[in-house]
């Protein structure tokens, strides 16, 4: 869900852009985080806990946590939060800690 | 292997660490911020209310537009102020070298002077099931509503009523999101007045000595356990009840964010005035490791308005050290020194006073 209408904030005309999320094409606008747009689509669970696979959503939103922790264009452990989304990539929900041959 | 070199790095982008870097390119000073977020500001770009304190630290200006002024500042000067975003610096070691990540990619960097500026982050709260999805950070629910204008739930619950709860709860409201309950542990209000006076008008109810108990729900957060509290912090078996909820917000405070500090091996302390664990520093805020200094709330947590002087003040003596003292340094010297002591005049900053006696033994000044 987005912001309508805010006494303070202009968020105008925002420019779209497209990306896949465990395969499904997905939308957000420019200025988003990959975090940010999932969230605003109304998928909470980012990531799942390593051990005990307990569901885990966006938490501190500067970094700091790992709750967020995806991977974006085969790179495993992005922090969501922090990184900008951009047209055309590919996000997926991590296995585990995340497979560094992927990106080989 | 060849490695970069700068004369002065700043870690982090916030307040404290712009400030910095623009005393030190008055006074002549080169230098590199590194960020790890892909923007600068800090905790200010999300803030939409206006600040309060005096004229010099932009009061009556909103956060995001006080953070436009400084952003501004530091890209007018790339000559004198190269800036690395989507970087994050991973390690901090003897000689002068640091580590940072970009993307994959680890590369080491050296410097004459570091300012570490690296802010603080929100404390946690313990309770069963707090890692659901729908329980957030208060920072992380501003961030997602007033940078990216997306709305954290449909109904809230904030727990903590100190300034950034308060704050929050009321900006939740200006999104148009339902704010059900603040709940607070002590048996009154921590944050000012003023903010609370304003929650309760629009009907959202302060509930002093109340807190969570637990969490509940399967894959997201659906309703939280709330129970009253003694006046030894103990629940009070029986009183609790339950509240239907999409998303909770978690502001208790935050902690200095001093771990390459700790990792370098500069002498630490616990100060719970000042939010936690803080470097020791001398007048010239370095800390016990030579040539590292520190700015902002990594060094005691306080205000922007307060992290932006001091941003300046350490900018203004790191260059002095380097050989680079600026033209005005003994009256800027002096007007810095006494608009924080001003900012720590008031109700919360006699805290941060007391704090900083603690560090430092005697001396008010930081
Ligand atoms: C809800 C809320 C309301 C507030 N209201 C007010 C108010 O009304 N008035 C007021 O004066 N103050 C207010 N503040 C406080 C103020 O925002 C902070 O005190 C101030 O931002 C601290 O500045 P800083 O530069 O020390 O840290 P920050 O603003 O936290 O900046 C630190 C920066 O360092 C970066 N960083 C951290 N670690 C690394 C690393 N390892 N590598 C690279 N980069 C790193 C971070 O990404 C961040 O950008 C409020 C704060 C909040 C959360
Ligand atoms: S939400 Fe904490 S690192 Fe992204």
């Amino acid at each position: 869900m987005r912001i309508k209408k805010h006494p303070i904030l202009e968020f105008g005309e925002q420019t779209k852009i497209h990306f896949t999320y465990n395969g499904k094409k997905m939308y957000g606008y420019i200025g988003d985080t990959v975090a940010s747009a999932l969230h605003a689509l109304g998928i909470r669970r980012l990531s799942d806990s390593i051990k005990l696979k307990r569901p885990r959503g966006f938490y501190c939103a500067i970094g700091n946590c790992a709750s967020c922790n995806m991977v974006v264009n085969d790179v495993p452990n992005v922090r969501t939060c922090i990184t900008e989304l951009e047209d055309g990539m590919i996000v997926k929900t991590q296995e585990g800690k995340g497979n560094v041959y992927e990106t080989f | 292997m060849f490695m970069k070199h700068f004369r002065l790095i700043i870690i982090g982008g916030g307040p404290a660490g712009l400030s910095a870097a623009k005393i030190a390119a008055e006074s002549g000073v080169k230098s590199l911020i590194i960020e790890r977020d892909f923007k600068l500001g800090g905790q200010l770009v999300k803030q939409t209310h206006m600040f309060f304190g005096s004229e010099k630290q932009y009061a009556k200006t909103r956060g995001i537009n006080i953070a436009k002024i400084l952003i501004n500042d530091v890209e007018q000067n790339i000559n004198m102020i190269t800036v690395m975003k989507n970087t994050t610096v991973v390690g901090l070691y003897e000689d002068n070298v640091l580590t940072v990540l970009q993307g994959e990619t680890y590369t080491k960097i050296s410097f004459d002077s570091l300012v570490v500026a690296t802010g603080a982050s929100e404390k946690f709260l313990a309770f069963e099931n707090n890692d659901l999805p729908g329980i957030y950070g208060a920072g992380a629910v501003q961030t997602l509503m007033n940078v990216h204008g997306v709305l954290p739930g449909e109904k809230v619950v904030m727990i903590g009523s100190g300034n950034i709860g308060l704050i929050v709860s009321y900006q939740l409201l200006q999104a148009g999101v339902n704010v059900l309950k603040v709940l607070e542990a002590a048996p009154t209000i921590g944050g000012y007045k003023v903010h609370a006076s304003k929650l309760k008008r629009l009907g959202v109810d302060i509930l002093t000595n109340h807190s969570i108990k637990k969490a509940i729900g399967k894959d997201k957060l659906e309703k939280i356990l709330v129970s009253e509290l003694d006046d030894k912090w103990e629940f009070i078996e029986g009183s609790e009840f339950e509240i239907e909820t999409d998303a909770l917000c978690i502001s208790v405070g935050l902690s200095p964010m001093g771990n390459l500090l700790s990792m370098i091996g500069a002498e630490m302390k616990y100060i719970s005035k000042l939010g936690g664990l803080v470097p020791v520093i001398d007048h010239h805020h370095e800390t016990t490791i030579k040539n590292i200094y520190v700015a902002g709330d990594v060094c005691g947590v306080e205000e922007a308005s307060s992290a932006i002087v001091e941003g300046y003040l350490t900018g203004l003596l790191v260059s002095e050290r380097l050989g680079f003292r600026h033209k005005d340094f003994d009256n800027l010297y002096d007007d810095y020194n006494s608009q924080l002591d001003n900012l720590r005049s008031g109700p919360f900053g006699v805290r941060t006073l007391e704090g900083l006696q603690e560090l430092r033994g005697e001396r008010n000044v930081k």
